[in-house]
């Protein structure tokens, strides 16, 4: 049965021991390392040395965090867990789609990468028919004129476009 | 006179008049797509606006936040799903309206609300500028300090129920913003031999990661919702009429909105709540709230619409954020070398009062955007929430990208998307961490220039403004003890109520009394008497 304290507690269950385990763990880390990654300076005051604040931060955090976890009406993991868990780890897939993005565009260009990635992943969404694929086709048209087009926004050509031949070589690098 | 005639000059510009338009219309879209909210976009539109000029910028910046209130009022009511956060109450009332067919009635009420929430907000303002101009200087370092060390704490403490890790997650803001080359003594702290680490941790990725690339993976990792849209019967000004029927509660309403909004770390709920409360005890009929009445959505409306000019004050006066959207726009300032603070207020006084300015501007033409074009704007929460995450992640890109051309800035910004993520999942906020990224470095700098002249510790509160900032530290730290105490006591209570049946004096005698009679009783007796019987030898 759920006690009153599970009742009262603001947000799921699920996942919470894991990340307080992390968090706590990921701090004691840190601050276990504070004396090697930052420095103690010699006739320098107490509030201006460097290390001061680190250590505010990172103590707050041991502190805090450790209390969070002492507090949790909760001990143990159950499968909802680490349920939760793997959830946390399906969206490694979008990062993955991401910094593929990323790491196309300087080489392929803004252009034609953004124009096969919107609908490709749409695509990978579940969005099969020609409709949505001709709005994710305009979508991707859009944001690259608008943004880099019209705001100027500092996105590099790509390297491909150094094949075109001379005044579209200009056009591409400067505005798709 | 003259700082109005002139602070119109700033706004005589094309430019400006674009970016007010863009501004107003864009918020109220985004607003009115349950999913996206003005964080998500002012963190994307952010890197895109350093190249424009700080009204400019800040113009487009202000126009989504004051106007996507505006939009996130359209999806609470229509389909009960607030477009923003801020917008939750509004589904208290706005959508049982909606259910007994008066959509159109509460969508005017909301948009007259939000209207005069916002007039009145940018009025009081500009009319209590001059008297923020003379108080402004007053906060040295010591009083800037301790009022980014108050925000921080009334941050912490709003998270009811979850103060302690919102605390940590505060600490884990302040610590992000340590890591890099130190700017005084030039020693490197967290860097672990890492070049790229050595300039620091950008705000600007971490809030694109924290707010876009999380929200994309959230809608990424959802279904899609089957949307029913009401059609809308009705004329869109009775509105402001019946808004003229209560003038109280909209005055009322607004004023806690206004003075909600200056306090740092308090905002758009608070305020929410409290005239909320307020109507709800003071109306003719209490009994109607919840079930669509008209004082209930004009409280909710009024006062989230009445914080967004208000929240400017801490950040132009003291170059203090209170929440995650002025956090951001604070870096749009240093970008272009305006430093908010006292001397922003004493040298540009003006612009500060242009960008009063155009707040009122916006909410006039957000309304009549509104009025006009609220028939076919319904239609954009029709888009699904999975292709919104794929919109969101494509524009994430331009974003962290265009900021600094770096890969690196990228898988920080993925990085900070899981964690994001996660917070989400776990109903954990991610605005502490923003807060103490940026109080956090206000701190540093402030406290360090503060103690170069303080002799003793009781020397740093010497001074008026630095007293009374401490007294209200501690005031917060001692309700908010209080407030932990009342609930560990009720919980107390609770359980024991959850163990036994009753808590009336009958009732525990009767327990009592079975309890004798049972064998166990017998035997406890049994005991006692035994032992009793012991002791009364030994005298």
């Amino acid at each position: 049965m759920t006690s009153e304290r599970e009742r009262r507690f603001v947000g799921p269950r699920r996942g919470q021991l894991i990340f307080a385990l992390g968090f706590v763990g990921l701090s004691v880390l840190l601050i276990s390392q504070i004396t090697t990654q930052t420095q103690w300076v010699e006739k320098s005051k107490f509030f201006a040395q460097p290390r001061f604040w680190p250590a505010v931060g990172l103590l707050g955090m041991v502190g805090l965090a450790g209390l969070h976890l002492y507090r949790l009406p909760w001990w143990r993991n159950t499968r909802y867990d680490w349920w939760e868990a793997r959830k946390w780890l399906t969206v490694l897939e979008f990062t993955a789609w991401f910094m593929g993005y990323v790491l196309l565009v300087p080489i392929l260009g803004y252009l034609p990468v953004t124009l096969a990635f919107v609908p490709a992943l749409a695509w990978r969404m579940g969005y099969r028919d020609k409709q949505m694929m001709w709005i994710s086709v305009a979508f991707a048209f859009a944001v690259v004129i608008l943004f880099k087009s019209l705001l100027g926004v500092k996105i590099p050509g790509g390297a491909i476009y150094e094949y075109l031949p001379g005044a579209l070589r200009s056009f591409f690098i400067l505005y798709l | 006179m003259d700082l109005i005639l002139s602070a119109i000059e700033i706004l005589m510009r094309w430019d400006v008049a674009l970016a007010l338009l863009a501004g107003s219309v864009g918020g109220v879209l985004i607003g009115a797509i349950p999913g996206v909210g003005p964080a998500v976009a002012i963190a994307i539109l952010l890197p895109a606006t350093f190249s424009m000029d700080p009204i400019v910028g800040l113009t487009v910046l202000l126009g989504i936040y004051g106007s996507s209130m505006y939009g996130g009022s359209i999806p609470a009511i229509l389909i009960n799903t607030p477009g923003t956060a801020v917008n939750a109450l509004t589904t208290y009332d706005g959508y049982p309206m909606t259910a007994r067919g008066e959509p159109r009635r509460a969508l005017s009420l909301a948009y007259s609300a939000s209207f005069f929430g916002g007039i009145f907000s940018v009025l009081c303002l500009i009319l209590f500028a001059p008297v923020l101009a003379k108080i402004a200087p007053m906060f040295g370092s010591r009083e800037i300090f301790l009022a980014a060390l108050l925000g921080i704490l009334l941050v912490v403490v709003a998270h009811r129920g979850q103060s302690l890790i919102a605390g940590a997650l505060a600490c884990f803001g302040i610590f992000l913003q340590t890591i890099g080359l130190e700017p005084v003594k030039y020693t490197s702290r967290y860097t672990f031999d890492q070049t790229f680490l050595s300039g620091g941790i950008n705000l600007i990725v971490v809030v694109l990661g924290l707010f876009a690339l999380s929200q994309a993976f959230v809608l990424l990792t959802s279904d899609d919702e089957k949307i029913h849209l009401t059609k809308l019967r009705g004329g869109m000004f009775q509105g402001l009429r019946e808004l003229a029927r209560h003038p109280r509660v909209a005055s009322v309403s607004a004023s806690f909105g206004v003075l909600m909004g200056m306090i740092p770390g308090v905002g758009e709920f608070t305020a929410q709540f409290m005239s909320y409360t307020y109507a709800q005890k003071t109306s003719k009929r209490p009994q109607d709230f919840g079930n669509g009445s008209s004082e209930g959505l004009i409280a909710a409306e009024t006062a989230n619409n009445a914080v967004p000019a208000a929240a400017m004050v801490p950040l132009l006066a003291l170059g203090i954020p209170g929440e995650a959207l002025t956090a951001m726009m604070l870096s749009v300032f240093y970008v272009h070398n305006v430093v908010p603070g006292p001397g922003l207020f004493q040298n540009q006084m003006d612009f500060v009062v242009a960008l009063y300015l155009a707040l009122l501007i916006l909410n006039v033409l957000v309304l009549a955007f509104l009025l006009v074009a609220t028939k076919s704007l319904i239609q954009v929460v029709r888009i699904p929430n999975r292709f919104l995450g794929v919109c969101i992640l494509t524009l994430s890109f331009v974003g962290v990208y265009s900021l600094r051309n770096s890969v690196i800035d990228c898988i920080l910004a993925a990085i900070f998307g899981v964690v994001g993520y996660v917070l989400k999942r776990l109903s954990l906020p991610a605005v502490p961490i923003i807060l103490g990224m940026v109080l956090g470095g206000i701190m540093e700098v402030k406290l360090r220039a503060g103690m170069a002249r303080v002799k003793e510790p009781l020397d740093f509160i010497d001074r008026p403004v630095a007293f009374i900032l401490f007294l209200l530290i501690i005031i917060v730290l001692l309700v908010h003890m209080l407030r932990v105490l009342k609930d560990r006591k009720e919980l107390k209570e609770a359980e024991w109520q959850t163990k036994t049946a009753s808590t009336r004096f009958g009732g525990l005698m009767w327990r009592r009394r079975n309890s004798f009679l049972k064998d166990h009783g017998k035997k406890v007796r049994a005991r006692h008497s035994k032992l009793l019987r012991r002791l009364t030898d030994l005298f």
